[in-house]
């Protein structure tokens, strides 16, 4: 079937088999290869991508049902290497990673959660998470960025209102 | 302004703009031309004969190329998969060494053991071809557990390794022990299980063969830490290709922890079948294929005890292990529960003499190797526990009785009973430290408030040390080894004055690109921006043993440090000749040469650039260029150590044990990058509270299934598990490395399992409990407490 979605901003259309999962239609046939694979029972988040704004596992997601919808992948949080998003920012600043592997899922999961809830406590964001598996970092410091990055982006829209 | 950054400071990692914006280049990632791709048919049986395959269905379907099984393979001469580090045993024989085909001959050895290869143009059609495979299995009594595979009786995994002993191992003075047992006052004996872990770095496993015929030259892109290793294994020893006509790329890899520094069956499947086929062949593991293939760690059964005297004061130590190897010797799989287990047992502790038996067995379950911390987590564990559990049936506090037979700052260089001599530590500002900050004096009042809230809390403590920097290559070789463990590194200052540096260990998240950039900043003076350190392709570094056993800046760094040295003293030579001046007057320092006693001085830059502009260089002294290797071995392990403490509260109404507060304190001798040091600890630690409160590798001794084969069985840390964690440094130099460097990255999981257990157990006490094995899941727990009959007494 082919399909049409909006993808970091730009309309994309593709051939795909519906069964094809969005993780394989990201990865293989339209080479974002941000996105990871880390599991094969939707238990790690290294795949985690925003169908319409929010999280979601990309590895569950048949690409036969975006068609029409929006996505966004960690490779459209940036504008360019010296625009990041302030998560990404946040991230790089705190030692929020280590082999980074687990990154992409990290940072989509943390804007989520930053979108719903401004100000969320250190217990909230490690709650929020639990479906994010690390491996190098322990945790502290992914905590401890994403925390960094919802004061960013507080600032941010405070600055914007007052402008 | 481009600025130096040197030791001591926490520069953003240069690796994570790539990494954040989705720019990593892992092996999945890579796509070649002509790319087919692979998939494995695995064993579904613990053990059995193969009587026959028959791939003729499978070939006929769509997109397949081909079919491989281990006879194919045979039949090309392709050899079995070698270990890197025999040992021997008591009576002086090597080990039972028996051959690793990368596809299994004949019979398979536990669940997942490889038995063919299909290559098509899709995975999916290799998938659904690999179905079609129709394998006639003999099935044979299998079993799964080191001690029972000693049994009379057992299945026997190899008709040429009676009993399924690989090797009866020992190390120390049985007799001495022997003798000092006779004469304690007090013996406290304990049984101990170190579980079984899958290692699971977030990314799985993969890796492309690909075979250019114009050239005769082929290629491997893998998950590995250490390419160069897999280039000299699977070339020389496996597939026949001489080192000039292959390279090995290890890209961006996501995470270790040993599970990636063994030379796997798959990386010489994929690079042969693309010699067969031409082009690229890519295999991707799955996680749940990850599970039942990549080497497994830990799994010991131990008996240990302790002779103390009246003062509480450790006379002797005697330790018998059963290690499980599973069904094939994995790379280092042996030199793990021996040489790299038995001579950490002294711990930080004076103990006049020590003995311990290693039986190394067989049993059809994955290879077991090397996982972060290799056998010192093992010694610590039995020791920490030991320790603690002589304190509470001698009545000694657990800090007194640890301070008491700690070895005296005074005493280092210290040379323990089995074979190691520590250079330098200092436990007891360890242990005085973590005390501190963990507000030991708090304690009581925080059980209080536990106990009002009808849930038992617990103290624990566990100090450690550790050999690392793997290794000093003379003494590798006297226990076996069978390669040199040194490291190299190439500076490559370019006419700019902006560096290069061509490294032999390999970044999976160490942040060597930041460490090492940092090195060569202080030493040259160099912006740091201006300075890349590459690593990974054998194509492009010289050489290198790659990472594991905390070895990278201890080995490599000084590596690093040494070629660094070589830069400068040519650079001096250069500046010498350039200033008309003799080599002794010229120094270098903060970035510039000068003569002393003037004002004549050059810049790094400066000189660089003449460096390769050598019109009047006197030729015959003098080479144009400024570029140095140096190769480091370094001349004794590093020790790093220290001191964990750690409270956790448990409800007696689910059995979860909540880990509350955790402190470490370490000696990690000189810190190049606190921030990167700090987050090797947090996660070591959080790895090694996995193993105690939540991971598992658990077989079915009736099916020899591998039961908790997924992240839906096998109980990951996650982040709600944690609270943060109070880390400190307390480093002593080491002695013999150039920088004073002891290595960081194993220390967490080294000292963190003895800390909880000894915490859950000192919760439980009022039970009657004095042991509990790993992992103190809620399931364990809750059993323990309700068969305590506290539970009946409450209610
Ligand atoms: S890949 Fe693991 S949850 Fe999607
Ligand atoms: S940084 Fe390696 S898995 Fe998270």
């Amino acid at each position: 079937m082919t399909i049409t979605f909006t993808l970091n901003d730009r309309s994309v259309t593709v051939d795909v088999e519906p069964s094809t999962l969005v993780s394989e239609l990201l990865r293989d046939t339209l080479e974002l290869t941000g996105t990871h694979v880390g599991c094969d029972t939707s238990q790690c988040g290294a795949c985690v991508i925003h169908l319409n704004g929010e999280s979601v596992k990309s590895c569950t997601l048949l690409a036969g049902s975006v068609d029409g919808q929006e996505l966004r992948t960690v490779e459209g949080l940036a504008g360019g290497t010296d625009d990041l998003h302030p998560m990404q920012v946040a991230f790089r600043d705190n030692h929020g990673l280590q082999c980074g592997f687990c990154t992409p899922g990290m940072l989509m999961s943390s804007i989520d959660l930053v979108n719903r809830n401004p100000d969320p406590t250190e217990e909230e964001v490690r709650e929020w998470l639990e479906g994010n598996i690390c491996r190098c970092t322990g945790y502290q410091n992914i905590v401890k960025s994403v925390i960094a990055g919802a004061q960013a982006l507080r600032d941010a829209s405070r600055g914007d209102d007052h402008a | 302004m481009p600025e130096v950054v040197g030791v001591g400071a926490s520069p953003k990692r240069k690796e994570d703009l790539r990494f954040v914006t989705g720019h990593g280049n892992y092996v999945a990632d890579i796509k070649r031309p002509n790319m087919s791709f692979g998939v494995f048919l695995r064993s579904p049986h613990a053990h059995a004969l193969i009587r026959s395959i028959d791939t003729s269905e499978a070939l006929e379907q769509p997109g397949v190329k081909a079919v491989f099984t281990g006879e194919d393979m045979k039949a090309d001469n392709v050899g079995g998969l070698p270990v890197g580090w025999g040992i021997s045993g008591k009576d002086g024989n090597p080990m039972k060494e028996p051959p690793h085909p990368p596809i299994a001959l004949g019979k398979v050895r536990y669940v997942g053991d490889a038995v063919a290869f299909v290559v098509a143009e899709t995975v999916e059609q290799a998938e659904a071809a690999a179905e079609l495979i129709e394998v006639d299995y003999e099935t044979l009594p299998h079993v799964v557990g080191a001690v029972e595979a000693l049994q009379p009786g057992a299945p026997q995994i190899y008709d040429e390794v009676p009993g399924n002993l690989c090797c009866d191992w020992d190390l120390g003075d049985c007799a001495a022990v022997d003798a000092a047992f006779e004469t304690a006052t007090h013996v406290t004996s304990i049984d101990l299980v170190n579980q079984r872990l899958v290692g699971n770095p977030m990314e799985p496993r993969a890796a492309i063969g690909e075979y250019d015929a114009a050239n005769g030259q082929h290629t491997l892109w893998t998950t590995s830490q250490f390419p160069h290793v897999v280039r000299l294994l699977m070339g020389e020893m496996v597939l026949g290709i001489p080192q000039h006509k292959l390279r090995v790329v290890a890209p961006d890899v996501g995470g270790g922890f040993g599970v990636k520094q063994f030379h796997y069956a798959e990386e010489a499947v994929v690079t042969w079948a693309a010699t067969k086929l031409g082009g690229a062949v890519k295999w991707v593991c799955q996680r749940s294929e990850g599970f039942i293939s990549d080497a497994h760690g830990r799994d010991h059964v131990t008996q240990a005890e302790l002779a103390l005297d009246t003062d509480g004061k450790f006379l002797a130590m005697r330790v018998r292990t059963y290690a499980n190897m599973g069904g094939y010797l994995s790379t280092f799989g042996p030199n793990i529960p021996t040489n790299l287990y038995a001579p950490l047992l002294s711990g930080v502790y004076v103990i006049p003499s020590i003995y311990c038996e290693v039986k190394v067995v067989f049993t059809n379950t994955v290879p077991v190797d090397a996982y972060r911390g290799a056998g010192r987590p093992e010694a610590t564990f039995v020791v920490e526990r030991l320790v603690d559990t002589a304190a509470l049936e001698m009545g000694i506090d657990k800090f007194e009785i640890r301070k008491r037979n700690m070895i005296p700052t005074e005493s280092y260089p210290y040379q323990t009973p089995v074979l190691v001599e520590y250079d330098s530590g200092d436990p007891l500002g360890c242990l005085e430290r973590s005390m501190e900050l963990a507000d030991v004096a708090g304690f009581a009042e925080r059980r209080s408030a536990s106990e009002a809230n009808g849930k038992y809390r617990g103290l624990g403590v566990s100090t450690y040390v550790e050999a690392c920097g793997l290794a000093p290559s003379r003494l590798a070789g006297q226990l076996g080894a069978r390669g040199g463990l040194y490291e190299s590194a190439n500076v490559r200052v370019h006419p700019s004055g902006a560096v290069t540096v061509l490294i032999g260990t390999h970044n999976h998240g160490q942040g060597h690109e930041t460490t090492f950039a940092q090195i060569v900043s202080e030493r040259l003076g160099v912006p740091f921006e201006n300075i890349d350190i590459v690593f990974g392709d054998t194509d492009k570094v010289q050489f290198g043993m790659g990472t594991y056993g905390s070895r990278s800046l201890v080995v490599g760094g000084s590596a690093l440090n040494k070629a660094s040295d070589k830069i400068i003293l040519k650079g001096r030579k250069i500046a010498a000749h350039q200033f008309e001046a003799a080599l002794e007057d010229v120094i270098f320092e903060k970035g510039e040469f000068s003569v002393s006693g003037t004002d004549k001085k050059k810049s790094f830059p400066e000189i660089a650039g003449a460096a390769y502009v050598p019109f009047d260089f006197p030729l015959e002294t003098l080479e144009p260029g400024l570029e140095e290797q140096a190769f480091y071995d370094p001349v004794n392990f590093t020790y790093p150590g220290g001191a964990h403490i750690c409270e956790v509260e448990i409800d007696p109404d689910t059995g979860v044990v909540r880990l509350d507060r955790y402190t470490a304190v370490d000696d990690v001798g000189t810190i190049i990058n606190p921030m990167i040091v700090e987050g090797q600890l947090q996660g070591g630690i959080v790895q090694g509270v996995g193993q105690a409160l939540f991971e598992h590798g658990v077989y079915d001794e009736q099916s020899g299934q591998l039961l908790s084969g997924s992240f839906m069985d096998y109980c990951m840390p996650r982040a709600d598990n944690f609270p943060d964690f109070t880390i400190k440094p307390h480093s002593t130099t080491c002695t013999h490395t150039p920088m004073g460097v002891k290595g960081c990255g194993e220390c967490g999981t080294i000292g963190s399992p003895a800390a909880v257990i000894n915490a859950v157990v000192d919760a439980l006490r009022p039970l009657g409990v004095s042991h509990v094995d790993m992992p103190a899941s809620p399931n364990r727990i809750w059993n323990i407490i309700n068969n305590s009959g506290a539970r009946a007494a409450a209610e």
